[in-house]
């Protein structure tokens, strides 16, 4: 059962890194916009996107947090005693996200809707850097079990550069990606063809850093590096074909294809550091089954999951398809 | 920073600004709660009727509060998420020993988070182009969500008072049984107090909003009925939220003595107890306050022979010191006199509603109205010291210390800086939006703003029906 939650708590992290993911790029791409006059059009855009759906989409991570600490509570309040600087600076994040992207929407004053909109967008930035931080931290066996790890080089070391960077550039390409196809719903070809050129942009980086990391791994985590390279090797090959793909159909494939294509790029990435951890929660020191609560809690945890497969997917379906189909805003 | 006053000097340092930052944190988010639980339930009242009766400037109030409710409702979303933070943050001792216990309450919680959240979405932004009665219908989602999401945070909360269904072994717990912990002794009371308060503080705050306009001399029908509906409801749910406070005051007697001493300000156990109103606690004597004789004891239970546990039933280890109990007892009797003012307004309403079968224009009702909803604020907040700080020491009673449950990482202090002036920014922004907000509208005309399903009633809502098999 244990095992079963561990894959129930991944399929969060995988949700919330495409959905949020896709979010904080959108913040991104608000930021480096441009001036007043010449980012109007993209900002526009953003805010109409990202709207209905931003608060759906930041459920995810409520989703996982709850999970960690009722399946895993150990796990948790070790990451939280040892990663609690990053953390702390991702929670504050949100907050200034949420509320400046809120009140720019609001807004139409002219000073106060650009006050939040680099609040949301400075924010959107940071925020997913330092969740990278974070995955690098435990994927390279920094948090021991007891928790109360080194306060800094925890998530101040290569591994951790490596998951903020690659985080905040996948966010990007995620963003970038999906945002081109809402350009061409709304008919726009202009912004479409600018949103194509960031996707590439984006995607050529992320590969880059994504190249540059198997040296920074193979160095700094060597037992990360040879799971990757042995279990996790299938869904790294993948990733990298889907992401291929992605870049190579942007011009002339269907939306819907290469938004398909980069979310499983994505998605094959975040499973191969599950596989790749797999069966440890922690290092090579706290196993999954040593960290489980109790059955009773696991079972409580698994049916939730079920009756949020049941009730939160068909209503995630409707949101988006009425997002796709333009019903909101 | 009452709370400063708390800690003594062998506390773990970390204790000071884990609590500090808390108690902010969750009294800044428990303000915007209300509005995501009980705020839609009052548009979906004005767009009932706008759908039923043909009502455009109900459907314009219905359409305006959904966009205050998208600010608040973002703010609350995010605030709430620090809050999840916070848990691992700063009560690390807790989440570790307790987390497998009472986790998944707000594992369910999420669940009905995210469902509020989808069709928060859906409603706020399906006015232009979904079908009335669906529209409608989502927005109904929303409330019953909000139900749900209340009870769970609850179930949570109440568990911290009242622990049950657990079995623990050497400081493990090794068995849980669901259904015990979401349904302990405190929850259902302490539920319905909650989603009541829920209903209240957002009925009181609106309805002040449109108070205020009326005193300003906007009179027209849509500030008479912004202020009716939601002042109806408030004031429906206060006598209920009487009867259930009362309840409550008994069971905490009966189940929760130690709080019960704090709130009464009992130093020995005996009977004949005073009610004391105001005064305070020094070294164990009660002093300034006004006694009324025997009634403690008659609320407790009927008779003034019924016996109320003191401070000396406690072991000293884990008596609440003087500024707990001063701090309980006077949030409580705040809460309680707050409370009797809403109530006696509630009266008043009911009886110039009686008389006259409009929207009372008596200008000190009116200004009293326009107040009402800061007053069930502090009531709300009140409420929420009284059960927090009066379970102190323990965070969960009888199991685990506060001073065990704090952070020891780090110095916390930085974090709890940094988030009094990002939540002031915050705080001090919403009300930016929402004055902007207000000041925008009250320049448009009621009558000439374009409304959803417009403009034209009648054949506007036979119009809407592409996309209906959409939703």
């Amino acid at each position: 059962m244990s095992t079963v939650i561990a894959a129930v708590l991944f399929v969060g992290v995988i949700a919330y890194a495409l959905f949020g993911g896709a979010d904080y790029g959108a913040g991104f791409w608000d930021l480096t916009a441009g001036g007043r006059t010449r980012g109007h059009r993209v900002r526009e855009l953003i805010n109409l996107s990202l709207s209905p759906v931003w608060e759906a989409n930041h459920t995810w991570l409520i989703f996982c947090l709850v999970t960690i600490w009722t399946g895993f509570p150990q796990a948790f309040t070790a990451i939280t005693t040892t990663l609690y600087i990053p953390l702390g600076l991702a929670a504050l994040g949100i907050v200034t996200r949420g509320a400046g992207f809120a009140f720019r929407h609001a807004l139409t004053e002219r000073q106060g809707e650009r006050i939040s909109g680099v609040t949301f967008a400075c924010s959107s930035v940071l925020t997913p850097f330092f969740f990278g931080t974070i995955t690098g931290g435990i994927a390279s066996g920094r948090v021991p079990s007891a928790g109360h790890g080194d306060a800094l080089s925890s998530w101040l070391n290569p591994t951790s550069i490596l998951g903020g960077v690659l985080a905040v550039t996948v966010c990007a390409y995620l963003a970038a990606v999906f945002l081109t196809g809402q350009a061409q719903r709304r008919a726009d070809t202009s912004l479409e063809k600018a949103f194509r050129l960031r996707a590439f942009g984006a995607g050529v980086v992320a590969g880059v850093v994504a190249l540059v990391g198997v040296y920074v791994l193979y160095s700094d985590s060597p037992r990360l590096f040879h799971q990757l390279r042995t279990v996790g090797a299938p869904l790294l090959g993948v990733s990298g074909l889907c992401g291929l793909a992605a870049l190579l159909l942007l011009r002339r494939g269907r939306p819907s294809v290469v938004r398909a294509l980069a979310a499983l790029a994505i998605a094959t990435v975040v499973a191969g550091w599950g596989v790749a951890q797999y069966p440890y929660l922690l290092g090579t020191h706290l196993t999954i089954q040593n960290a489980a609560a109790p059955s009773a809690s696991l079972w409580v945890l698994f049916v939730v999951s079920c009756v949020a497969g049941a009730l939160i997917a068909p209503s995630l379906f409707v949101l988006y398809t009425l997002q796709l189909r333009r019903k909101l805003g | 920073m009452v709370l400063s006053a708390l800690l003594g000097a062998a506390d773990p340092p970390q204790l000071l600004p884990a609590r500090e930052q808390m108690a902010f944190t969750l009294g800044f988010h428990i303000i915007l709660v209300p509005f995501g639980v009980a705020f839609t339930f009052m548009m979906l009242i004005c767009q009932y009727r706008a759908l039923r009766r043909n009502d455009q400037q109900a459907l314009l109030l219905a359409q305006r509060w959904s966009k205050v409710a998208a600010v608040l409702f973002a703010v609350g979303a995010v605030s709430g998420t620090v809050l999840t933070f916070e848990l691992g943050l700063l009560w690390p001792g807790l989440m570790n020993a307790y987390g497998a216990a009472f986790g998944f309450p707000f594992a369910i919680e999420g669940l009905f988070f995210f469902l509020e959240a989808i069709f928060m979405a859906i409603y706020i932004y399906g006015w232009k182009r979904l079908p009335p009665w669906p529209h409608f219908f989502t927005g109904a989602v929303v409330t019953l969500a909000g139900v749900g999401g209340t009870a769970s945070v609850i179930a949570a909360n109440s568990w911290m008072n009242q622990p049950a269904g657990i079995t623990v072994q050497n400081g493990r717990v090794v068995d849980v049984i669901p259904s015990k912990v979401f349904f302990n002794g405190a929850f259902w009371w302490e539920m319905v107090h909650m989603l009541l308060a829920a209903y209240i503080v957002a009925g009181f705050v609106v309805a002040g909003v449109y108070a205020w306009g009326m005193l300003k001399g906007r009179r027209d029908r849509y500030h008479r009925l912004g202020f009716l509906v939601p002042f109806t409801v408030a004031a429906i749910a206060m006598p209920l939220q009487f009867l259930v406070g009362d309840t409550i005051a008994r069971q905490v007697f009966d189940r929760e003595p130690a709080k019960f001493a704090a709130i009464e300000m009992v130093p020995t156990t005996g009977s004949h107890i005073p009610e004391i109103l105001g005064g305070i606690y020094i070294d164990g004597e009660v002093r300034y306050g006004i006694p009324l004789p025997g009634v403690a004891s008659i609320l407790a239970g009927f008779r003034p022979s019924t016996t109320i546990q003191g401070f000396d039933a406690i072991p000293a280890d884990v008596r609440p010191d003087d500024a707990v109990v001063n701090v309980v007892h006077l949030a409580f009797d705040v809460m309680v006199g707050t409370a009797t003012l809403l109530l006696l307004l509630s009266l008043w309403f009911a009886w110039l509603w009686w008389r006259r079968r409009e929207v009372p224009m008596n200008r000190w009702f009116l200004r009293s109205s326009a107040v009402a909803g800061l007053v069930s604020v502090v009531s709300l907040e009140s409420g929420w010291v009284v059960t927090e700080v009066g379970r102190q020491p323990w965070t969960v009673v009888g199991l685990l210390l506060t001073r065990d449950a704090v952070a020891t990482q780090g110095d916390l202090w930085p974090l709890f800086g940094t988030v009094l002036a990002i939540y002031f920014c915050v705080g001090a922004g919403a009300l930016f939006v929402l004055r902007s907000m207000r000041r925008r509208w009250s320049e448009e005309d009621t009558d000439a703003v374009g409304v959803p399903y417009g403009p034209q009633p009648a054949p506007a809502m036979n119009g809407c029906t592409p996309g209906a098999d959409d939703a």
